[in-house]
């Protein structure tokens, strides 16, 4: 049998590889042994947010909690307190629902817990607006100490996973419902807190985080057969922002894009935003679903009717180097 | 090498055990001095209440004082801690999830030296450790931060399963709001604690049947509360809660309970102790007291006129 996890080679750039969530999943089988101290709490979607790869090997340090997401999140918090390194899992919009504990019994009282979140998005498809988390990162970033994070790929999702719990403090993460090409090369290194120039360029930067990265190398080879040099950053932790290289990119690029699966308001566009208001002004342009709800759908064909695909990129990024002032 | 392994955890169950302070079980003999003493310190803690609020120029005194005496029976004779290390692993941990009861929280404390008495009027000002509500970053041995209800509850199952995780033997006790149980979150950690026959929780409802607005029927009916944990498969024991025998009873009980988490329902009086409180939900909420209501107050709780003026300038604890 296949064994998950480091053991394996990864996957040819561009091949089609696990979704997210599916990564994450394997992800916690692979570090279970390294990592004792960790546990991972359901509230019965085990089957859809990966964990239940982990539920089959480590079956004692897996907890169900019925579809009573409040508490699960809660009790996360108390199990923390005794020492353990609890995975809350479920679905994006479920974590909504447990937002008030994540902000008192989590995060205030400065647990370390990890919240791990499967199905944000336009990503989710079929299953409608009412499941399409798009304001997750806003609501996350804004409870003070929450580290959140929104990988690319399952070689990141892979590396996130561990770095997040090396990390002594609350953290939301998202994954992702479908499959999702590979788009990080093998020596691709996550660091909590940094961005990653994934393709450079001089004429524009495109950061873009989870299921938009790939999308945003799409936009660029698009945008270099028109003599146009995107520079593409992946953003994959939202809260810290990367200061630093979001300063370096609008010196050296001149303007920035940002592209994400949420709400424009409130999630990576506006942190970015945040950024450079503070540290180096340059024009922006935000691509990310423009404050409504989603709907039934392909994930691709939503992408589309709502604005975040590659095209819509690379709209955005001429708009934004019209800006420019030179 | 299995003989040794034996003599170790012999040994670290040793120095653990003489590492608690040991449970005080009454005999016949000492049970009415013990009772006084309880009651002694009850008013104290009622008298910190009072003190710390008026000090504060807000805060909730009623549901403070209801729950006074199981407060004073919980941190003198229920729980095991050691008041120079709040980190103890093998402490029992207790948890308040009526948040905003915590000025009686804060007396017990004071009581009992895990804090000084003169922190007590420090209260709710800038820069104290004793928040409006209890934080656990500011006292790490409040064991949760709670003032949204419901929560610290969960928290409490939580930290009794993650010790179960850990073959911790400690007991969790959580003190709950009637008013709390309206909270669905509640319900969802009841039907958790039991489905994982959480034995080493023991939850404390202080049932003074009065919240925020009214009485709990004419808000939203919390009856019939013995019928309802039991159906959530609860060991379910009803007592007066400023009875001490019944008090103590009942937490015996709770102990000797396997398989089953415990919840205590409490009877008690809103604002116990304090005659114009008593009974009365105008006193739920965040009120100022005025140097009227203090002086009115200690009295009903025996202070002398003296020491009255010492509690209301705030030089009692000097």
């Amino acid at each position: 049998m296949e064994q998950p996890g480091t053991s394996q080679e990864p996957l040819l750039l561009g091949s089609s590889g696990d979704s997210l969530r599916e990564a994450f999943g394997k992800s916690l089988v692979t570090l279970a042994d390294r990592y004792d101290n960790f546990v991972v709490l359901d509230a019965d979607v085990a089957g859809g947010t990966g964990t239940h790869h982990f539920r089959r090997a480590y079956p004692k340090r897996f907890f169900q909690f019925g579809i009573a997401e409040q508490n699960m999140m809660a009790v996360a918090a108390g199990m923390a307190a005794t020492g353990l390194v609890p995975f809350v899992t479920t679905f994006a919009v479920f974590c909504l629902r447990a937002y008030e504990q994540a902000r008192l019994s989590v995060a205030y009282a400065g647990r370390n817990v990890k919240i791990v979140a499967s199905h944000p998005g336009l990503d989710v498809g079929p299953d409608g607006g009412s499941a399409q988390a798009l304001e997750d990162l806003a609501a996350f970033r804004a409870i003070p100490g929450m580290v959140v994070v929104s990988p690319a790929d399952p070689l990141e999702v892979e590396q996130a996973t561990e770095a997040i719990l090396n990390y002594n403090g609350p953290v939301y993460m998202r994954t992702g419902r479908s499959p999702v090409l590979r788009v990080l090369p093998a020596d691709y290194s996550f660091e909590l807190g940094k961005g990653k120039i994934i393709q450079d360029g001089i004429d524009a930067t495109i950061v873009a985080c989870g299921v938009e990265l790939a999308r945003a190398l799409t936009a660029a080879d698009l945008l270099a057969r028109e003599s146009i040099s995107a520079r593409v950053v992946n953003m994959s932790t939202i809260k810290p922002i990367d200061d630093e290289l979001l300063a370096k990119c609008a010196l050296e690029t001149g303007c920035i894009v940002t592209a994400e699966d949420h709400n424009i308001y409130g999630g990576l566009g506006s942190a970015v935003a945040e950024s450079l208001v503070g540290n180096h002004l340059c024009p922006a342009e935000m691509v990310g679903i423009k404050d409504r709800f989603g709907e039934s759908g392909e994930p691709e064909e939503l992408a589309e009717k709502y604005g975040i695909t590659a095209d819509y990129i690379c709209k955005a990024v001429k708009k934004a180097i019209t800006r420019k002032q030179y | 090498m299995k003989k040794l392994c034996g003599c170790m955890i012999l040994f670290f169950h040793m120095i653990k055990v003489s590492s608690c302070k040991i449970r005080l079980v009454f005999t016949t003999n000492n049970k009415k001095d013990s009772e006084l003493q309880l009651m002694k310190l009850a008013c104290n803690i009622r008298i910190g209440c009072m003190t710390a609020i008026f000090h504060a120029g807000s805060g909730h005194p009623g549901g403070a004082l209801s729950c006074a005496d199981l407060m004073a029976y919980l941190w003198d004779q229920e729980i095991r801690f050691d008041k120079n290390n709040s980190e103890w692993e093998g402490r029992d941990r207790f948890i308040l999830s009526k948040g905003h009861a915590c000025p009686a929280l804060y007396a017990a404390a004071a009581e009992m030296g895990v804090i000084s008495r003169s922190q007590l009027i420090t209260l709710r000002k800038l820069g104290s450790p004793l928040q409006g509500h209890p934080h656990v970053k500011a006292l790490p041995w409040v064991e949760t931060s709670t003032g949204s209800l419901g929560q610290g509850f969960s928290v409490a199952v939580g930290m009794a399963m993650g010790l179960r995780y850990q073959h911790n033997d400690a007991r969790i006790y959580v003190m709950l709001g009637d008013g709390e149980l309206q909270e669905g979150e509640v319900w969802e950690g009841a039907m958790c604690a039991a489905h994982y026959k959480l034995d080493n929780l023991c939850a404390v409802i202080d049932y003074n049947q009065m919240q925020s607005d009214d009485l709990n029927q004419n808000i939203m009916a919390v009856e019939p509360l013995r019928a309802k944990w039991e159906a959530f498969n609860w060991n379910v024991i009803e007592i007066n809660g400023h009875d001490f025998s019944e008090i103590e009873r009942a937490f015996n009980l709770a102990r000797e309970c396997y398989s089953k988490p415990t919840v205590i329902i409490a009877h008690t009086i809103k604002g116990k102790g304090i005659s114009y409180m008593e009974g009365s939900p105008l006193w739920h909420g965040s009120v100022k007291l005025s140097h009227d209501d203090m002086v009115k107050g200690l009295q009903d709780l025996g202070v002398n006129e003296t020491d009255i003026r010492r509690y209301i300038d705030g030089t009692a604890w000097n």
